[in-house]
């Protein structure tokens, strides 16, 4: 394998590992008044995903980083060109950062109210608009013979690309809602298994048009198999869940969002961002990729700590395997205690 | 105004914005982990409320730094596609590095530090939090390494067939000598930072007479902290001046509006008049002081911007090699000046508080200063960005790529004022937030020690009002 395929390869692992992970993220975040009855709740929804949540962002800070240094011409055409796209998911994760992290920071119902309404908003626009952006990579979009990108905002709302979102959107939030199942218990639990069954059909309804629009427009062999996969890991999941099977119904959902997201590369592979100007202006992993040396380097400083980070990111989910119990609930406000302060460890 | 000048004003924007943040997550991880590290090893429990109360404003500060430091990696490619075309094989892999080996390890760490109070053994958490430090300073040196190539580009070629740059050794990039002083230069910075607020918060209390078990000796580490920052600071940026004045002649020139060579040049406190090299009107001069600066030797020749820009057209060509002299003239000033004012503080307060004494309640003018020098650093930071950002203009890679030949070509004025109001507006309102929530969590102060009735072994207690 060439050293420019091998970093197209890494790059699809990486956006893999964005969306399996971050991905159940973004589905607690939509679930949270869905799933989580009052504050205490929706508190124990946070902490599910609290120890783990920003290390499962940075799969994006590094897919961005890797496509700039591996790609630099497929990262400058797709910045510039999904610009105002960029710049509402780049609102919503700042935003949700702090809705996760500020929350619980006071005391006050209504500041914890409006952060959780902001968690729920800021989790929602990335999960669709992923799906649009990847809908819009994989089908091309206007770019002119310098690479640059020609077409407006609104060129990316297509309904190709927008069932793309409707597709993340929804799996995004069914796998929040098996993670759920996975990590809570009691009637939170029941509520979630409940979500899953309810909107598992729909996301698998919008999976496979999604994936099967994708297979009759570019699809290989290849791409059949893993968006087959998808459908079947799918069902495989919501089976488990029906099953009372948490573990295997996140291990369902986890492996259908690995191999919906590598049909979509694999789709799009030698190509990084077709041109549908002209198939001539198109980027592929040829002509947008750095030099032989600089591949080379990334390749072993790859090689060198992507065991690490795997072996001690892999260790912090064995460190908060537990479920989340109602133990684990935020100590209630004392009566008459100021609003604004800050919330202390119960003695 | 045109898109570039929109693009730099919000490049500048989010990036001074983002650097409110990142030194003092740099220095208050480290400060929190000594803390932990003396709880442990005395077993003395004041620390650990110590350890938590700094903790709880470290949290909130990184928070606010990750939001926005996502903005950074994406802009480049958003806003300056061009740039990022030119300087890709050489730029992106210092980024990606330090994703890998500093966002990961600070994430991942940071959480099992936050939740892991009741689950890991005291040592392994312990190591958790400094594994975090370490994480940021990581990311600090590869995040520079990549802005000193932007100062002062080593190790490629231009590529004849592309016209980019060639990355021909990544050993030269990540050893080039600017990154390496300002990298410690930076790291100096980010100290200062977190022992100014430790000073100004414990000094806050103590002036209240409370909670004086945990924020005396949080004084005390805060004032040494600031001391030796302020002195390496000092040492470092002396480095970096002789460093820039071999590198970016004109930069030394602006920092000074010195527009003829002089030999020996004298340094100027400050000039009324316009700095445009004509009238002059009053400057408080110390002589030779410049020459100091810029070669070590008080005799020194020091170029003058009009030399340089004559030097600099027959090397590149035709055209305008100077940056706006106000801009670097006052925030170079401005930076050295907030600089030694925190000295200025650290040394009176560690006076002031010399074998064990506290300064009485009524000396209000210390406290009052303590509590506002909390603003020093930050100030003396960003004046030192836009001063060292500015200085290179026209470039953005120093004598191989101009600003105006990087912003995105295909990307509206409209599109960037368009990004650059609703950033600007959500930064204001996060300000608006993080300023709230630091000061009340910093007013509130370190929890009360448990009473002689309440035996409960502080580890035993659920942590979740501390984290989430």
């Amino acid at each position: 394998m060439s050293l420019q395929n091998l970093w197209f390869t890494l790059i699809a692992v990486l956006w893999c590992g964005y969306f399996l992970l971050e991905g159940f993220d973004f589905g607690v975040g939509v679930l949270l008044h869905l799933v989580g009855r009052d504050e205490a709740e929706r508190g124990l929804m946070l902490r599910a995903i609290g120890p783990v949540w920003d290390g499962n962002e940075v799969w994006l800070l590094v897919a961005g980083g890797a496509t700039f240094a591996a790609f630099p011409q497929w990262y400058a055409t797709l910045f510039s060109g999904f610009y105002l796209a960029l710049l509402l998911i780049l609102v919503a994760l700042i935003v949700r950062v702090l809705a996760i992290e500020y929350r619980n920071k006071e005391a006050d119902p209504l500041w914890r109210r409006r952060w959780d309404l902001a968690h729920t908003a800021s989790a929602a626009v990335p999960a669709l608009l992923w799906g649009v952006a990847f809908g819009n990579i994989v089908r091309g979009v206007p770019i002119d013979a310098a690479h640059n990108y020609t077409g407006s905002f609104f060129t990316l709302l297509n309904p190709y690309a927008l069932l793309g979102g409707l597709t993340t959107l929804s799996v995004f939030t069914l796998h929040g809602a098996v993670f759920l199942a996975l990590k809570t218990d009691g009637e939170l639990r029941d509520r979630a298994r409940k979500a899953v069954l309810l909107l598992g059909p729909a996301a698998a309804v919008f999976a496979v048009v999604f994936l099967s629009w994708t297979q009759i427009h570019q699809g290989t062999a290849a791409t059949g198999v893993t968006a087959v996969l998808a459908a079947l890991f799918v069902l495989g999941g919501l089976y488990a869940t029906w099953k009372d099977r948490d573990g295997w119904a996140f291990v369902g959902t986890g492996a259908a969002i690995v191999a919906a997201t590598a049909t979509l590369f694999i789709a799009l592979h030698p190509d990084v961002m077709p041109s549908s100007t002209s198939a001539a202006f198109s980027l592929t992993v040829a002509n947008a990729s750095s030099s032989h040396y600089t591949l080379t380097v990334m390749s072993w400083v790859a090689l060198a700590f992507t065991p690490l980070v795997l072996l001690y990111q892999g260790w912090t989910y064995w460190v908060f395997r537990a479920r989340i119990t109602g133990r684990d609930a935020l100590p209630p406000r004392p009566a008459g205690s100021p609003a604004t302060e800050p919330l202390r460890p119960a003695a | 105004m045109d898109a570039l000048a929109i693009a730099r004003w919000q490049f500048g924007i989010t990036t001074v914005y983002h650097f409110l943040f990142v030194p003092l997550t740099i220095g208050l991880s480290f400060l929190t982990a000594g803390l932990q590290t003396a709880w442990l090893r005395t077993g003395k429990e004041r620390y650990l409320r110590a350890t938590k109360f700094w903790g709880r404003l470290f949290l909130i500060n990184f928070a606010l730094g990750v939001a926005t430091g996502i903005v950074q990696e994406f802009q480049f490619g958003m806003a300056w596609s061009e740039y990022s075309r030119f300087v890709g094989d050489v730029f992106g892999a210092p980024l990606a590095i330090e994703g890998l080996l500093a966002f990961f390890l600070e994430s991942t760490f940071l959480g099992l530090w936050i939740f892991g109070w009741d689950r890991l053994p005291r040592r392994i958490h312990l190591a958790c939090i400094w594994i975090v430090g370490i994480g940021t300073t990581l990311s600090a040196y590869f995040i520079l390494a990549a802005n000193a190539w932007m100062q002062h580009p080593v190790g490629f070629v231009l590529d004849p067939v592309t016209h980019t740059a060639r990355l021909t050794s990544i050993w030269a990039v990540l050893t080039n000598s600017t990154a390496l002083v300002a990298f410690a230069h930076t790291i100096a910075a980010a100290f200062l930072t977190a022992g100014m607020l430790m000073v100004a918060v414990a000094a806050w209390h103590l002036r209240r007479d409370q909670h004086a078990d945990t924020m005396r000796p949080s004084l005390r580490v805060g004032l040494w902290t600031s001391l030796a920052a302020c002195a390496l600071a000092a040492l470092t940026g002396d480095i970096d001046g002789k460093i820039m004045t071999e590198q970016q002649p004109m930069k030394m020139a602006a920092a000074e509006a010195l527009y003829h060579s002089a030999q020996p040049a004298s340094f100027s406190l400050f000039t009324i008049g316009s700095l445009n090299g004509q009238s002059e009107v009053w400057s408080l001069r110390l002589p030779g002081l410049l020459s100091f600066l810029a070669t070590g030797s008080f005799h020194g020749q020091v170029q003058g911007i009009d030399n340089v820009q004559a030097a600099e057209v027959a090397k590149y060509g035709p055209g305008t090699y100077t940056p706006v002299i106000p801009v670097t003239y006052w925030s170079f000033r401005l930076m050295i000046g907030f600089g030694l004012l925190a000295a200025l503080v650290a040394l009176a307060g560690l006076w002031l508080t010399r074998r064990g004494r506290t300064p009485a309640p009524t000396r209000r003018w210390f406290y009052r200063a303590a509590v506002w020098s909390l603003l020093l650093a930050p100030i003396a930071s960003s004046f030192g960005w836009i001063f060292t950002e500015m200085g290179r203009q026209p470039w953005s890679v120093f004598g191989v790529l101009a600003t105006r030949q990087s912003v995105s070509p295909t990307v509206g004025a409209g599109t960037v004022l368009t990004s650059l109001i609703v950033l600007t507006l959500l930064y204001a309102a996060l300000a608006v937030i993080e300023v709230g929530l630091m000061t009340r969590t910093a007013r509130h102060g370190p929890d009360d020690p448990p009473g002689p009735a309440d035996p409960a072994e502080p580890e035993a207690e659920p942590q979740l009002g501390f984290a989430y």
